[in-house]
């Protein structure tokens, strides 16, 4: 069954691949066990004379939900810092990947790079060195925990690095599905609207961090940038905001900063 | 259109249950869905019935409680309903909102034949 139409089986749809050419880093294993992630369900129950209900009581991403925590302790354990990046497509994610890669020589940084087609994306940044894994969805909306979790298994990730998940471009259905990441990192660039926060309220809830993106070209669009955070306040007032161009890289220092910091604070 | 993967899940979900207890049917299936929660409950309707074809779940009736919003102003701590997200606290009309209810997707019971 497919993720969008109920054609066939989305598990032979969904392909991880790794770019051909020089690889920084062998192909490794992480070691983490995702068994036993089906819970089950109680067995309360009330009889009639046909049919019987059953009590269940469990969220309906329980299971997605239980797999990003698996995600989430391997990254714990193992000092990463993982990030994932959602936004509409075009808002620039595998270009401001590409710098901050760049710029961060001294940071060990892996990407699992998420699209419905293509290796492109994961093209352009093995380019930088970076060790990368492409998860093309087929039909997939969204990346969910199972995915990310088989694309970590298929990567070498050094302790102490950065894991950024780049999202499929849809700043609708990622909102739902926690991927184990400790920041979800919302991008708007300034050629879209600047009423976007207030449009799709529910990424900016769900997110933590904003990016607003190709602020060079602000002299050249009808974008309010304080409109557009007070905007997003009012969805979700905890957001912490960058804005930065990742092609003139105004603004990026203070980005790349950041991540300095947040990658000091993880544990040895 | 993420409906589609929820539907599957909710589908996967019942269908496990429902074969722990022997049952090849699912009559219906009793869903929370909060109005905060990012589904439509049409688009999901749509989608269950295309993800159900083939399993216990198929034919099965979706009976959905809806579960309004509420929230919490972090400013005021007083509790109001919420509709959206952009909701102002009556109040202190400051965009302060804790949500405390309204983000739910949960399966609450399935009815299945003996």
């Amino acid at each position: 069954m497919c993720d969008s139409c109920g054609c066939v089986n989305p598990e032979e749809q969904i392909t991880y691949k790794i770019p051909e050419g020089k690889s920084e880093n062998p192909v490794g294993h992480v070691h983490e066990s995702n068994s036993n992630l089906t819970g089950g369900h109680s067995h309360s129950h009330s009889h009639d004379n046909h049919s019987r209900t059953i009590q269940i009581e469990q969220d309906v991403l329980s299971k997605n939900d239980q797999i990003a925590q698996v995600n989430r302790k391997y990254f714990d354990r193992h000092s990463i810092l993982a990030l994932n990046l959602v936004s509409s497509p075009g808002s620039g994610k595998t270009t401001i990947l590409e710098k901050t890669i760049s710029s961060l020589k001294d940071l060990p940084v892996a990407v699992v790079e998420g699209d419905q087609q293509t290796l492109r994306d994961a093209e352009r940044i093995k380019e930088t060195g970076a060790p990368v894994i492409q998860v093309n969805t087929g039909t997939g909306c969204h990346l969910d925990a199972g995915m990310v979790h088989t694309a970590v298994e298929k990567l070498s990730l050094d302790k102490k690095s950065l894991l950024f998940i780049e999202n499929v471009g849809n700043l609708v259905c990622p909102a739902l599905f926690d991927l184990g990441e400790a920041h979800k990192v919302v991008i708007i660039s300034v050629t879209e609207g600047d009423d976007k926060p207030q449009k799709y309220p529910t990424m900016f809830q769900a997110a933590d961090i904003c990016l607003i993106n190709k602020i060079d070209l602000l002299p050249y669009v009808n974008f309010d940038i304080d409109r557009c955070k007070e905007y997003a306040r009012q969805v979700n007032s905890g957001l912490t905001f960058f804005e930065l161009s990742a092609t003139s890289a105004q603004g990026f220092d203070i980005w790349l900063k950041w991540l300095q910091q947040r990658m000091d604070k993880l544990s040895t | 259109m993420h409906e589609m993967s929820i539907a599957m899940n909710i589908v996967e979900l019942a269908s496990a249950a429902a074969h722990d207890e022997g049952a090849q049917t699912i009559n219906s299936i009793e869903l929370d869905i909060g109005l905060l929660s990012g589904v439509m409950v049409e688009s999901l309707e749509f989608c269950f019935e295309a993800a159900s074809r083939s399993t216990p779940a198929q034919g099965a009736k979706l009976s959905i409680n809806t579960i309004p919003g509420q929230g919490k102003c972090m400013a005021c701590d007083i509790e109001f309903p919420v509709k959206t997200f952009t909701d102002q606290c009556p109040q202190c009309q400051r965009f302060l909102l804790n949500i405390s209810q309204g983000k739910d997707l949960r399966i609450r019971a399935i009815t299945i034949a003996d």
